[in-house]
């Protein structure tokens, strides 16, 4: 009935998952628009954004859920596009995990292999549940188990089925913060132990940036930006990459030198931003949006503004409010070259003297710059974080 | 005064149920009784005679075959209408969705005698013979507005993703029908169930209007008090009766095993 790798017991590998121009709409709506995209075998990989931005729909074009509106999917070189879910090579854990309320926790993991004729099925079932560590809840009942527990047997019930690629839709969703940090380390556990290819949707840029191998931003039915996470979290493309993963201080400022230095000017201070990692071509006396991360900035207190060495980026500014959380403290502090700038200082040693209403200088190696198109919205992707939440 | 306060809410439940039992109790008696003349209305002395020969009255256990068989075929057909018309009106978006969401209620809504009296009109008009066939299809259709509204609130708080679910896991539509869609809406089909059954087996008015020359028990019952009431009905009635209760002891104690073990 399928092709499943799963007689052998084996993933034997089918290939990266591609998508060829993918899209959907329902009737006016576009939900994704044309996309593609190339899941490399045995990668863990994230689509990452805020509700609505197309993620979950592209994860369920994937499952055969739900039809394209124009576009290919291939599972290494097959065309699956056509295919009802039932015949495809995929498993999904659902958000809600979906678990069948009437059948007993090893039957749910076994729903998959007698559905495709497989007799004896006990030891693969129990196998399973070992691997996600239930072996004592097999004949429970779903609604008997807590949310993590019922959220493993959905991994389970996917993964018994040897599937070439797991989809994960947001599956840490419904848990509380501490199980999901747990279940995070768990769901990468049994990736690497198994090596099949996950796809994993998800609101949480934590989550995704702890987990993936790979992250693709979506936003508003497209991909913003597709890379490791380290690469997207220092090398934003979009202003909504950079806000919506982490922290970002976007300041606008006019162009004064092009070259492989570009010298900007932004509330009266100069900066200078490398010019490879300007996202847009930048031209003398155009707008560009520079852009740090809070943690890369230091602080100084203005009137030890002489000790800072030469050569770094400073902003000078009034720290507006301040708050402690332990491994670091956060400042918020407003400067002519822009309002409500972040900075996270390490509390190694605090200076007494930064405390809200004192005036400082912020300066940080320029290398740590990056340059933005300043036609984007300076604030996209701020909200949709706190949305999501 | 004080324990009255405390006690007032157990005192008014039994008192309602009290008043919901006390006709069966008096069925059940009078199942014992030996009248004296045709009538069954007061108490002479306790004898087993109805129960040794619950078929002693000529035409009774026909009739009450009859019955049962109607109830039975009427709960057969309503079932399988009112649950596809159930699933589609809770899965599918389609023209006159709502109006139909509506109508399904009409029967319920009715006068019974109201809808008695047309349905003999169409009959007559259609030229159908009236019968076992007339009365079932009668029973079908006012059975079907409550196995419709009994299953729909089923299937509406029904997660889709199960579905959804199965499909993902290599059950074609007919599996994932079977597998799934079935159990877990099963409890609102057996609810359906029983209503239709007990709606059909004691239907009255409009069985009556449109029975031809057959008779069912109800019938028999209403025809048999005009000349004298036999204690048989009594019997026939508390059998009924206990049966009833006996289920849904049973079901009680499945579903309290059920939640035992879930706990466990």
């Amino acid at each position: 009935m399928t092709d499943k790798t799963a007689h052998t017991g084996k993933n034997t590998g089918g290939g990266d998952v591609r998508l060829t121009g993918i899209s959907k709409a329902y009737g006016s709506f576009t939900a994704v628009h044309p996309l593609d995209l190339t899941v490399p075998q045995g990668s863990f990989f994230a689509l990452l954004g805020a509700s609505g931005c197309g993620k979950t729909t592209t994860l369920r074009m994937i499952a055969g859920l739900e039809d394209p509106s124009t576009g290919t999917i291939f599972l290494g070189d097959k065309d699956v596009t056509d295919l009802p879910p039932y015949k495809r090579p995929v498993n999904t854990v659902f958000q809600s995990y979906a678990l069948f309320p009437h059948m007993d926790i090893s039957e749910n993991i076994a729903f998959g292999l007698r559905r495709r004729g497989i007799k004896s099925v006990k030891k693969q079932v129990d196998d399973m549940l070992e691997l996600v560590q239930l072996g004592d809840k097999a004949r429970h009942k779903p609604h008997q188990l807590s949310g993590g527990q019922q959220q493993r047997v959905a991994v389970a019930r996917a993964l018994i089925n040897h599937p070439q690629v797991l989809l994960l839709d947001e599956p840490l969703g419904a848990l509380d913060l501490k199980l999901r940090r747990q279940m995070q380390l768990e769901l990468k556990r049994i990736q690497t132990e198994v090596g099949i290819t996950f796809v994993h949707v998800t609101h949480d840029q934590e989550e995704a940036m702890t987990m993936a191998d790979q992250v693709a931003v979506m936003n508003g039915g497209r991909v913003e930006q597709l890379g490791a996470p380290a690469d997207l979290y220092e090398n934003p493309q979009t202003t909504f990459v950079a806000n919506f993963l982490g922290t970002s201080n976007l300041i606008e400022a006019e162009v004064l030198e092009t070259g492989s230095d570009v010298v900007v000017t932004a509330g009266g201070g100069k900066l200078r931003v490398p010019g490879d990692r300007c996202t847009s071509a930048v031209r003398q006396g155009g707008k560009v949006l520079v852009g740090v991360r809070p943690e890369k900035i230091s602080l100084a207190h203005a009137d030890d503004a002489g000790s800072i060495a030469d050569g770094r980026n400073r902003v000078t500014g009034r720290i507006v409010d301040s708050s402690f959380i332990g491994v670091s403290t956060q400042y918020v502090v407003n400067s002519p070259a822009g309002a409500e700038l972040q900075v996270y200082e390490q509390n190694i040693e605090r200076d007494a003297r930064l405390r809200p209403g004192a005036e400082v200088v912020l300066h940080w190696n320029p290398a740590h710059t990056f340059g933005l198109d300043a036609a984007q919205d300076i604030d996209a992707g701020v909200e949709t974080v706190e949305d999501a939440g | 005064m004080r324990w009255l306060r405390k006690n007032l809410v157990v005192i008014a439940g039994l008192l309602t149920l009290a008043y919901m039992i006390l006709p069966n109790i008096v069925v059940m008696v009078f199942s014992f009784n030996k009248p004296n003349g045709r009538f069954n209305y007061s108490w002479q002395r306790f004898s087993l005679d109805a129960w040794k020969d619950p078929c002693g009255v000529a035409d009774m256990c026909e009739s009450l075959s009859l019955s049962l068989q109607l109830a039975a075929w009427a709960t057969v057909g309503a079932l399988v209408l009112g649950t596809m018309i159930a699933f589609a009106l809770v899965r599918y978006r389609f023209r006159a969705r709502g109006a139909i969401n509506s109508l399904i209620f009409l029967p319920m809504a009715m006068p019974e005698v109201v809808m008695a009296a047309s349905l003999l009109t169409l009959f007559l008009n259609m030229g159908i013979e009236l019968g076992f066939w007339t009365v079932l299809i009668a029973h079908i259709m006012f059975c079907l507005s409550f196995v419709v509204t009994a299953v729909k609130a089923r299937v509406m708080s029904m997660d889709p993703r199960l579905e959804e679910a199965a499909r993902d896991l290599y059950a074609g539509p007919v599996q994932t029908f079977l597998r799934v869609t079935l159990p877990i809406a099963a409890p609102g089909i057996a609810a359906g169930a029983l209503l239709a059954f007990a709606l059909s087996f004691d239907d009255f008015i409009i069985t009556n209007f449109n029975a031809g020359s057959t008779v069912t028990f109800p019938m028999f019952v209403w025809g048999s008090a005009q000349r004298g009431t036999p204690v048989q009905i009594n019997v026939i009635g508390t059998a009924m009766f206990v049966l009833a209760v006996l289920m849904v002891v049973a079901g009680q104690i499945i579903t309290n095993r059920r939640k035992k073990t879930a706990t466990a």
